[in-house]
């Protein structure tokens, strides 16, 4: 394509030169250059760019127009037609003395807590397990393909598992803390009332510690040998080394995994959704899952899309945030 | 920079453009139906039978028999429950849905307030033999008052009081309870060596939301008032809802697992003899593929405060059932409404309902002797005189949420032994009533 569109250009510019200065001539012959070079990559990237405006910015575009209309069931049938409400959606959403905005500042909440612990320990397993897998002995290949296997297994199979071991009077946790070990006084409810925070947490870190694990582990395999060698030469223990070659080597690899684990763990549907059905116990609504209650159960698209951008916009502040930080202090650390 | 520009300006118009066709989506169903496509029907059926799979076995031979008779081909899909009504959002938001369906019965006046599906004026009823071939009941529950129904009543059903005849005998008890003071009293000889009197599903709401409004029945109340505007803090649906949680807290005639339950677990458990007595509609078939023998269970009415189920603060069941709709834009209107002619004949009425264990809402079908043994003589029974529809208005799917889960969390107290007191039930019904409100 750049082939057959750059030559008449050229050619038009060529003799449009004729009649002008020199010192023109020199720079407009400059421009069609770049398009041609600079056009490829992005030619390359036209079906990619394509499929993302499909897949994800229509979708996102709709979403914020929605947020901005009356969306409830007497409109879904012919939502051309919903009445435009400006910010009231929104305004309903951050009233946080009405029962709504209290709930959701409350989902709000609990995400963060449940954000802040699943990814903290998602992170301390898959790091241990890492740098435990980074010496070699026999079985290594086993165990690290064990650890593998929750990444490995469809969310639904999995946490449905989950949500029967959970159960109080046939689950195998019940049995294994009251009935085996005797724990408990009583056998205890783990998918209603404030147990149910513990449970989310359990099958969360379960889910996605195995990520962190994998990408932890291909970071450690970037560390030369010869540093941990003349650092024990040195006198250096394995704490020391842990603290003062291990961690700043992956700090790139860190930066990255620890803003997409908050993301996905922030986000995520599947495990509340499958573990307590469409309405969640208050200890475990997660964000994801109360909008999904205040768009299709009580079929109002119009405040659950607000919701959805309030929540894009705290997503992507957090990101920006984390990322100039995190950037920042990588230039620091360079300099010293 | 021009370029990065130049991708700009793209990705913005094809997104507005895409913006404006997904709106347009919508917009083509106002039209009402055409006749287009004479020959096919799609049908999501909604699923009646143990499973998906028998479901079609027992619908594809009366589907041929339809195609024989009209030549008209009908493209079946068995849908589960737990999908239905969100297939059935999508399908009205996007305009692209099925010709014909089921429907659960509660759903009507809120699926008729989208304006997606056909109205049964009596120029449509005429068209599959006019309103008076069904049981009054039936047509209340498909759809708000004074307007036409959204649907046509398909299979019935009503809640009954199945118990285990051998339990009973082995505590000395002679016949089922018929009011809520016997029913405690006899649950507390049920209640022991780790056995129990009554199974709940504490966990799905739609099932905590038919009992607590047959239970509001009795103590006056209907958690909307006339005026279509929610009243669940009233004194008689709070009593209401703490007279079931309390079977639990106060009576300790539920094993308090059955908080968690919301996968029929109940019926496991009465199939198992671990708990003597269920509320449930229709219960024959599950009993039968848990291993369970006929002889081994008996059907009574719900109890009520007097013994005698009747109208008003006797009603002892909500009028459960699935009714048939139309969508509005179909290509199809009139192979539609022969369809739903078809299904609601006095002969389909008889085969489907005999194989599904409910009651034929078309009253000519009521005479079948398969209709006369005994538990489901109790529910058409209840269903003919002590059967109320659940209120018919627009909310009513946000009203199953919002209570089904104010019950549901209050189970969850009377579980793990939190005092359940009138104030903490007002306390759960007021929020969710302000979540109606917004």
């Amino acid at each position: 394509m750049t082939s057959t569109v750059t030559p008449p250009v050229r050619k038009s510019g060529s003799g449009a030169d004729q009649g002008d200065g020199g010192a023109r001539r020199r720079r407009l012959p400059r421009i069609p250059d770049r398009i041609r070079q600079g056009g490829l990559p992005y030619l390359l990237l036209l079906p990619a760019v394509l499929l993302e405006l499909l897949v994800h910015i229509v979708p996102m575009v709709i979403g914020i127009v929605m947020s901005f209309r009356e969306l409830t069931q007497l409109y879904i049938n012919n939502w051309g037609n919903a009445p435009w409400r400006a910010f009231d959606n929104y305004k309903i959403a951050v009233d946080f003395d009405a029962p709504l905005g209290e709930a959701l500042l409350h989902s709000f909440y609990v995400t963060c807590l449940f954000t802040v612990i699943t990814v903290g320990l998602s992170w301390l397993f898959g790091m241990a397990a890492a740098v435990m897998l980074q010496e070699n002995f026999r079985g290594r290949g086993l165990l690290r393909a064990v650890f593998l296997t929750p990444y490995a297994l469809p969310v639904y199979a999995a946490v449905i598992t989950w949500a029967f071991m959970f159960q109080r009077d046939n689950g195998m946790i019940n049995h294994v803390l009251h009935d085996q070990l005797g724990l408990t006084d009583e056998p205890s409810f783990w998918l209603i009332g404030d147990n149910s925070f513990i449970a989310l947490v359990v099958v969360a870190v379960w889910k996605s510690w195995p990520f962190a694990f994998l990408m932890l582990m291909a970071g450690l395999q970037n560390i030369p040998r010869e540093l941990y060698e003349a650092a024990s030469i040195d006198g250096a223990g394995i704490w020391q080394q842990i603290r003062k070659i291990t961690l700043p080597s992956l700090r790139p690899v860190n930066q990255v995994l620890v803003l997409v684990l908050f993301l996905w763990t922030f986000n995520d549907f599947n495990t509340p959704y499958v573990l307590f059905g469409e309405s969640a116990p208050e200890a475990a609504d997660l964000i994801s899952i109360h909008i999904y209650q205040s768009s299709f159960v009580t079929w109002n698209f119009g405040t659950g899309s607000a919701m959805s951008v309030l929540l894009l916009l705290f997503l992507l502040l957090v990101t920006a945030v984390y990322l100039v930080a995190t950037s920042r202090g990588r230039k620091g650390s360079g300099a010293e | 920079m021009r370029g990065i520009r130049a991708a700009a300006v793209v990705t913005l118009a094809t997104a507005l453009a895409a913006t404006l066709t997904g709106c347009g989506g919508g917009t083509s169903t106002d039209e009402g139906g055409s006749n287009d496509s004479p020959k096919t029907l799609t049908y999501w059926a909604s699923n009646q039978g143990p499973n998906i799979e028998a479901d079609k076995k027992i619908l594809t031979p009366e589907l041929k028999k339809f195609e024989k008779e009209t030549g008209i081909k009908v493209k079946l899909e068995v849908v589960p429950w737990s999908d239905l009504l969100t297939r059935i959002l999508a399908a009205t938001t996007s305009g692209q849905g099925p010709d014909v369906l089921n429907i659960g019965n509660t759903w009507s006046a809120s699926l008729q307030a989208t304006g997606a599906l056909l109205p049964w004026d009596d120029k449509n009823f005429e068209a599959i033999g006019g309103r008076d071939r069904f049981v009054d009941s039936a047509v209340a529950s498909a759809g708000a008052e004074g307007q036409p129904p959204a649907a046509v009543p398909l299979y019935s059903l009503a809640y009954a009081l199945y118990y285990n005849k051998q339990m009973f005998a082995d505590a000395g008890i002679d016949g089922p309870p018929a009011t809520w003071d016997e029913l405690v009293a006899d649950g507390k000889k049920l209640s022991k060596d780790g056995k129990w009197a009554l199974g709940a599903e504490g966990g799905n709401l739609s099932n905590n939301i038919h009992q607590v409004f047959a239970l509001g029945q009795q103590h006056g109340d209907n958690f909307f008032d006339e005026s279509g505007k929610p009243t669940f803090t009233t004194d008689g649906n709070v009593a209401a809802v703490k007279q079931y949680v309390d079977f639990m807290a106060k009576d300790k005639i539920i094993a308090p697992g059955n908080a968690e339950y919301a996968q029929n677990q109940s019926l496991t458990d009465f199939a198992k003899g671990k708990t003597a007595m269920v509320l449930w509609q229709a219960a024959a078939s599950t009993f039968a593929s848990q291993g369970m023998k006929p002889e081994d269970w008996g059907a009574a009415p719900v109890p009520v405060p007097s013994g005698a189920p009747g109208a008003g603060a006797q009603v002892n069941s909500m009028v459960a059932g699935i009714n048939i709709a139309v969508f509005k834009n179909t290509k199809n209107i009139e192979g539609a409404k022969k369809f739903v002619k078809f299904m609601t004949s006095d002969g389909e009425q008889k085969l489907l309902n005999k194989t599904y264990g409910s009651i034929p809402p078309v009253a000519a079908a009521q005479s079948d002797p398969a209709f006369a043994a005994p538990d489901l003589k109790v529910l058409r029974d209840t269903l003919a005189n002590s059967a109320a529809p659940l209120p018919q208005v627009p909310e009513e799917s946000q009203f199953e949420t919002a209570v089904g889960t104010a019950v549901k969390d209050l189970w969850a107290d009377a579980a793990s032994g939190t005092p359940v007191t009138t104030e903490s039930v007002k306390k759960r019904l007021d929020k969710a009533q302000q979540q109606m409100q917004q």
